[in-house]
């Protein structure tokens, strides 16, 4: 599936200092869909360089994370059950505190 | 000898220069408060839409657009907004609030003006440096636009006084801000006598004092609190607490962010949307809370959102268009890309604002913001203290093994990109995250230093000594390096700072 991923407010130092990904993320098999909570793992194991605690915390993202499938917050599609489709875009963003 | 009497000099010269510009802001305040009273007497003549001409010529091009006109522009004056913060988001911020007219704009701030805020905190100068950022902040918006309220508020938000500050007006303030305040109420209460006994003959007599008390209160109303709250700050508990006395005590928050190349903005808790803790229940670790002090940020990246806060408030204050709540955006500078986002609602669940945890004014005094988030408020730098006294020098002692020639390799710990603003003399640059990589390279520097040393100073070997900024990295740098073998290293206590502040006046600091 070809997804574009785009990482934020410094959560990008933790993939090679890259914002944005176009991937393509094999469907596991027996699998007819693509959640949020795969992604998530997905990418963990395929983008993360380093210091991972800085983007999870157990099965979801760490506090102060948002994250957006196709411009939206992900509360309001379900969160980790969230599935995905072909060119859907996700953006992780590690809110601001500096001004 | 003669270094001694320039430096006396220096500080006649200080000290003179100082009292001058003490005695020239008095001076400025007075020439302020006098041209603002002098134009309250020349305004008498208001016109039925209770703006006066020159508030007419002054606000001409907004009152030019048909979407905002005349009641957009008296909803404004009629306004109060406090902006709490007056660095890279506040300065903008200030300026266009001042401007455009809101009727009171309150600023909160502890802090000094310094050399190193010049170049994003544009509403300060250079002579200001040194002086409380309220006084800069309230100075500069003045002389913008004499006509409107400034109340400065030069203290540090607490949960002890944020409920006063954004509610009650600060009776204890300075005196010409009280007189200012009683004459304006005055003025506004023979204004609007003068307006209903023009229009007496149209209405009953008996209505008349039901009238006459809704404007009362309303006046009241408008003279003891503010309606819109600005987050300017740049620090997760004071975010956590600003959002939290916003919902306690129902107002709206335009709240703006930056840091590096980016920025984000919206607005809470506005018209049943989310406040901060609906999207953000839990703070994040501190290790992700950033500061522009330690990783930067372009100047005109907070400038723009600060500018979009104003922009916020405005809309909000002198309810026209749609302002951005339930959305958040998200501000890219380097790739050029603003994105808006659609954010979750008003969480039932959360702890200030849901349904079954409204958060009240008590609660409020009493919530540890700094243990909630594990960040102190006061962003004041980290100081570690990780290692014995016998593995550490002061700067003055670093000083002394340098004029005395002893055999000595110094690493400093910083990212390179620090190193190559300033280093001290001869120092071997090794970033703390690639320290355990490089250690032969220490080894080699100090056999080196050993041998080019042979004969030169009698027995002892070569020391390793570790520096960085502040003295934090390089504890953590002397503590691996000691479990790596380099039992001896030491580090030196304070960093660069300490060698500007205690041995090199003229070192440069960042
Ligand atoms: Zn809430």
């Amino acid at each position: 599936m070809q997804l574009t991923l785009e990482f934020g407010g410094g959560l990008e130092l933790l993939c090679d200092s890259k914002k944005i990904h176009n991937v393509n993320v094999e469907l596991q098999n027996g699998e007819d869909k693509l959640t949020m909570k795969d992604l998530l793992s997905w990418v963990r194991t395929n983008l993360i360089k380093e210091r991972p605690e800085m983007f999870m915390k157990g099965d979801t993202v760490r506090p102060g994370v948002l994250v957006l499938v196709n411009d939206c917050d992900w509360e309001l599609s379900g969160q980790l059950s969230t599935s995905l489709e072909e060119k859907d875009v996700v953006v992780f963003i590690s809110t601001l505190h500096g001004g | 000898m003669s270094e001694i009497r320039e430096s006396d000099n220096a500080s006649r010269i200080m000290a003179e220069l100082q009292s001058l510009k003490e005695a020239k802001s008095t001076i400025d305040n007075k020439i302020g408060l006098l041209e603002a009273e002098l134009r309250d007497i020349q305004n008498d003549g208001a016109s039925s839409n209770g703006l006066s001409p020159e508030m007419i010529y002054r606000y001409s091009r907004h009152l030019l657009l048909p979407n905002f006109g005349v009641s957009g522009q008296q909803n404004l004056l009629n306004s109060s907004i406090l902006v709490v913060g007056a660095g890279g988001l506040g300065s903008p911020a200030l300026l266009y609030l001042a401007a455009c007219g809101v009727g009171r704009l309150g600023i909160v701030d502890h802090d000094l003006v310094e050399l190193n805020n010049m170049h994003r905190q544009i509403i300060h100068t250079e002579t200001y440096i040194g002086q409380p950022k309220v006084k800069s902040a309230a100075s500069a918006c003045r002389s913008v636009n004499s006509s409107i309220q400034v109340v400065e508020h030069q203290e540090a938000l607490r949960t002890s006084n944020a409920l006063e500050i954004f509610s009650k007006y600060p009776c204890n303030s300075n005196n010409n801000m009280a007189i200012f305040f009683c004459f304006n109420l005055v003025f506004l209460i023979f204004l609007s006598f003068f307006i209903l006994l023009s229009i007496l003959p149209l209405i009953h007599y008996d209505h008349m004092f039901t009238i006459m008390w809704i404007l009362m209160i309303s006046m009241t109303e408008h003279f003891v609190r503010y309606d819109i709250i600005v987050d300017a700050t740049d620090n997760a508990p004071t975010r956590y607490m600003i959002s939290d006395c916003c919902v306690v005590l129902g107002k709206p928050l335009v709240s703006g962010a930056a840091l590096g190349l980016e920025g984000q903005l919206t607005v809470y808790n506005y018209n049943g949307g989310p406040c901060y803790r609906c999207l953000f229940p839990t703070p994040p670790p501190t290790t992700a809370c950033q500061r522009c002090a330690d990783s930067g940020v372009l100047g005109v990246v907070p400038g723009i959102i600060g500018c979009l806060q104003a922009l916020e408030a405005i809309k909000i204050a002198a309810s026209v268009g749609e302002p951005l709540s339930g959305r958040m955006l998200l501000f890219d500078a380097l790739s050029a890309r603003i994105r808006i986002v659609k954010i979750r609602g008003r969480s039932l669940q959360c702890e200030a604002c849901g349904e079954n945890s409204k958060f009240t004014q008590q609660q409020f005094r009493e919530f540890d913001y700094e243990n909630f988030t594990q960040t102190p408020l006061s962003v004041s730098p980290l100081k570690l203290n990780l290692l014995p006294n016998e593995s550490r020098i002061s700067s003055k002692e670093y000083n002394e093994i340098i004029l005395k020639k002893e055999p000595h390799v110094v690493v400093d710990v910083r990212p390179a990109h620090h190193f190559k603003i300033v280093s001290l003399p001869k120092s071997l640059n090794i970033p703390l995250s690639t320290l355990e990589a490089r250690l032969p390279e220490i080894s080699s520097a100090l056999k080196k230093e050993e041998e080019d040393n042979i004969g030169v100073v009698s027995g002892s070997s070569a020391q390793l000594y570790v520096v960085c900024r502040r003295g934090n990295d390089s504890q953590r740098a002397v503590q691996s390096l000691q479990k790596m073998g380099f039992t001896s290293a030491k580090d030196i206590v304070g960093g660069l700072e300490s060698w500007a502040h205690n041995v090199d006046p003229n070192f440069p600091t960042y």
